[in-house]
């Protein structure tokens, strides 16, 4: 088949002569700063006008309230980065919900109970990353897209957890456990610290490891690198696993929070709250490019947003309409960024 | 179609292009790649507007918009990729866009029994209330063609139809293209296959370089007076160096790369290659003759079938691509765009992404060492960017291709596998990385090069391998690779490929 002239390279070419005679790009600038400016914005706007808003409490609240959301946001910056989506994260939570109270409660666990809770951790959060590592298997090894071969474990994952606890709350308190979801270290939430070091950490990896720029080798574009030797499939993998750990992770935060774990609520719509974040931070879904601090700053905005409504008497209904409308913008102002 | 031009953001497509088909006439339309058929269909079609020239259809001068308004003017246009809904019945794949209705229901019945009559013209006896899906693709390829016939249309275009389809199968195309033109029916047919035209086809019309080049009786042409004209050369006369390549230095060393025996899917059925260090190997044949095909095989990037391949002494068989530069091979693609480049990377990351592995400590990227070789290939390649990191997608098609190369040189490989190197290059940066090729053989490196440029081919190459339907047909040395021993070896010429293949 002959190839007909592709108008392609002369696109591209036009704006990178337009890009060299102005040494400011307001388009990528925009883009990659509207979060940011967005949150600013915020802040100042709670500054002034909600009562109570510069207090050390209300920034632990809406910290708290943000850190699970957060911590499955990292992963799926991966995920996206790579060109995927992982729609099992909830479910995930779920189940590494439903399993850590099962370890902990079991006579064994009320024998050991030092044991047992490191335990509770380790099997849960293992057990969430091995489901997204079989995500990552099936994805690679049946060719399937990720939004399909992830809805599957989106509706398993949460059946996988209702049997795990035959459908029952289980409600418990376990200070030591519930220390990820309810302590605190110099007066900063525990769960805060984690979502820190995780972002920093996947930052850092994203940005220097070979790993983070098979990541993004990959995301931009496949079939090259493939071709320069990059192991395409293990990659993906790798990072559906990561995706079911931070999944794992903030479960056991959710359910600590909650002192009680129900495996048909943990984690419920958490999917899209962490896609939302990504998609405001900026991240985009066409993999090759991805900003885990972008998502950090895109679920604060959700959040603050949420809040703010609240704080000033707007019904949690309306704010959700406002959520969408953010996120409508957020896409917008990538699609601009991409064809300014 | 008269003195057709079509430019594309300045880049000329078609200059002056003429086509000209008789009613009731089977043409035949041939080229490289690039050389304009595509756009010539497309501009005729109304998928393209040309930007002059005229085109006159059953006496008349006409402009189509679209192809669906050529449709109903009398024009249709089977695609390679059959353009249908597999999941519909043929009935309704043939009535698509203009179904019967009657009391605002779809007539059914009617449009059944008209589906089975029109592919009963055609000696298919098929059920046409069956999902198009559960016939073979050259079932399909009728019901596109009887879907096309069914708009009256009086010009059908077949866009390399033959491509999918086995010998049996092609013989029941043929068929019904003789009907069609015992009907009246004027038939473009486009194919790669050469042997394929002379069985069919009445004219045919020759395009290079956006130009018709030759319109001749099938009967007054041979295969190698087709091929000259597609490539463009006088069978007798070699034009003398118009490459940036200069001869040999040095003496070619042991053995990096011979594969023998190579079966590839259906498109490569006996390939052998042999590369010696410090020589450049061509590797000629025309578009579908399996060149592509073959080098993907040996660097793993889609494993053969059956066959031998050995790298440096040894017995290989890489499944995937980081086997095969584990082994100390680099591939670079035909295709920089959609195989080469990662767009949004910076030069930097898409010059090391090959080395990428052995520049870490602990998993962590050594900066320092990556910058270094960048600097080093970078300027040792001349590659003309405005810094390190600026993304490869803003360079200059010549300066990605020098990026790629730089890729793969700062792997320190044994064997360079290059599938067309110079495509889309301008002419500066082409003898620059024709001269580069040349100074990388002689300091040691084996190159395998892929190339539909003769003059590269013959000035460039040591030795010369010439694939034709699959199959290895001639080993040439250089001072046997003649343009015309080569053209002659693609057109299966006995005399010529027999008396080459002993060198």
């Amino acid at each position: 088949m002959m190839r007909t002239p592709q108008p392609g390279p002369t696109v591209v070419d036009a704006p990178t002569i337009a890009r060299k005679a102005v040494p400011f790009d307001a388009g990528a600038f925009f883009r990659r700063y509207a979060a940011l400016a967005g949150l600013i914005a915020l802040l100042l706007f709670n500054f002034v006008w909600t009562p109570h808003f510069w207090s050390l409490q209300t920034l632990n609240v809406n910290l708290t309230q943000v850190a699970t959301i957060v911590i499955v946001s990292v992963g799926m910056t991966l995920v996206i980065a790579t060109g995927g989506i992982d729609l099992s994260v909830g479910s995930l939570m779920a189940i590494s919900g439903a399993l850590a109270p099962l370890i902990f409660l079991s006579p064994f666990g009320r024998e050991h109970v030092a044991l047992s809770n490191l335990l509770a951790f380790v099997v849960s959060i293992a057990a969430a990353g091995l489901l997204g590592a079989f995500n990552g298997w099936f994805i690679t090894r049946f060719r399937v897209q990720p939004i399909v071969g992830t809805l599957v474990m989106f509706i398993a994952g949460r059946g996988i957890g209702q049997v795990l606890t035959n459908g029952n709350l289980q409600p418990f308190h376990n200070p030591t456990f519930q220390f990820i979801g309810l302590g605190r270290i110099l007066g900063v939430p525990v769960q805060v610290i984690v979502m820190l070091v995780l972002v920093a950490v996947a930052a850092w990896m994203l940005r220097r490891t070979l790993f983070g720029r098979q990541i993004l080798a990959l995301g931009g574009n496949e079939r090259a690198a493939r071709l320069s030797g990059v192991p395409v499939d293990r990659v993906k993998r790798w990072v559906y696993a990561i995706s079911g750990l931070c999944a794992g992770i903030a479960g056991l935060v959710v359910i600590s929070i909650n002192s009680s774990s129900d495996a048909n609520l943990v984690g419920l719509g958490m999917e899209l709250d962490a896609i939302a974040a990504v998609a405001v931070g900026g991240t985009p879904f066409t993999g090759g490019q991805a900003s885990v601090v972008g998502s950090l700053i895109g679920a604060l905005l959700i959040q603050l947003l949420r809040y703010t409504l609240l704080a000033n008497g707007v019904p949690d209904a309306a704010a959700l309409v406002v959520k969408g409308v953010i996120i409508a913008g957020a896409v917008w102002s990538q699609q601009r960024g991409k064809s300014a | 179609m008269r003195d057709i031009d079509k430019r594309f953001q300045g880049v000329k497509a078609l200059s002056s292009a003429s086509l000209e088909v008789a009613a009731g006439e089977i043409m035949a339309v041939v080229g490289q790649n690039g050389a304009g058929k595509s756009t010539l269909i497309k501009v005729l079609t109304g998928a393209y507007r040309r930007d002059s020239g005229t085109i006159e259809f059953a006496g008349a001068s006409i402009d189509f918009a679209s192809p669906q308004q050529a449709q109903r003017g009398g024009v249709s246009t089977i695609y390679q990729e059959i353009n249908l809904v597999p999941f519909r019945s043929v009935a309704e794949n043939i009535f698509l866009g203009r179904e019967y209705r009657r009391y605002g229901l779809l007539d059914w019945r009617r449009m059944n029994a008209e589906a089975a009559d029109l592919l009963r013209r055609f000696a298919v006896e098929i059920d046409v209330r069956r999902p198009l899906m559960d016939f073979s693709t050259a079932i399909q390829q009728m019901v596109a063609i009887a879907r096309a016939v069914s708009f009256k249309a009086r010009l059908v275009i077949m866009d390399e139809p033959t491509s999918s389809l086995d010998e049996r199968e092609v013989a029941v195309l043929f068929d019904v293209m003789r009907r069609l033109r015992s009907e009246g029916v004027s038939v473009i047919f486009i194919s790669h296959r050469l042997d394929e035209l002379f069985q069919v086809c009445d004219r045919v019309t020759v395009m290079r370089d956006g130009r018709t080049v030759m319109t001749s009786r099938m009967a007054d042409v041979d295969k190698l007076h087709l091929i000259a004209a597609m490539l463009g050369r006088d069978i007798e006369t070699v034009r003398s160096h118009a490459t940036g390549f200069s001869a040999a230095v040095a003496k070619a060393g042991g053995e990096v790369l011979s594969a023998e025996g190579l079966r590839i899917g259906r498109r490569v059925r006996d390939a052998r290659v042999e590369v010696k260090a410090g020589q450049i190997v061509g590797l000629a044949g025309l578009l579908g003759s399996g060149r592509t095909e073959t080098a993907r095989a040996i660097f793993g990037a889609d494993p053969p079938d059956a066959g031998v391949i050995r790298v440096l002494g040894k017995d290989v068989s890489p499944r995937e691509p980081s086997d095969a530069i584990a082994l100390g091979v680099g591939y670079c693609s035909e295709d920089r765009k959609a195989d080469g480049i990662i767009p949004d990377m910076s030069v930097r990351e898409n010059i090391t992404l090959a080395i990428l592995p052995r520049l870490v400590k602990m998993g962590v990227v050594d900066e320092a060492r990556q910058r270094a070789i960048v600097d080093k290939f970078m300027k040792r390649l001349a590659i003309k960017a405005s810094n390190v990191e600026q993304k490869i997608r803003e360079l200059s098609g010549g300066n990605q291709q020098k990026v790629l190369l730089a890729r793969w040189l700062c792997t320190d490989p044994k064997l360079l596998i290059l599938d067309e190197p110079t495509r889309g290059i301008d002419v500066g940066a082409k003898a620059e990385i024709q001269s580069l090729i040349r100074e990388l053989a002689d300091q040691g490196l084996g190159v395998l090069m892929i190339s539909s440029e003769l003059e590269e081919i013959t000035e460039g190459a040591d030795r010369v391998f010439v694939l034709s339907d699959g199959r290895t047909v001639a080993d040439l040395p250089h001072a046997e690779a003649s343009a015309s021993a080569i053209m002659a070896a693609m057109a299966h010429d006995a005399d010529a490929a027999a008396g080459a293949d002993r060198g």
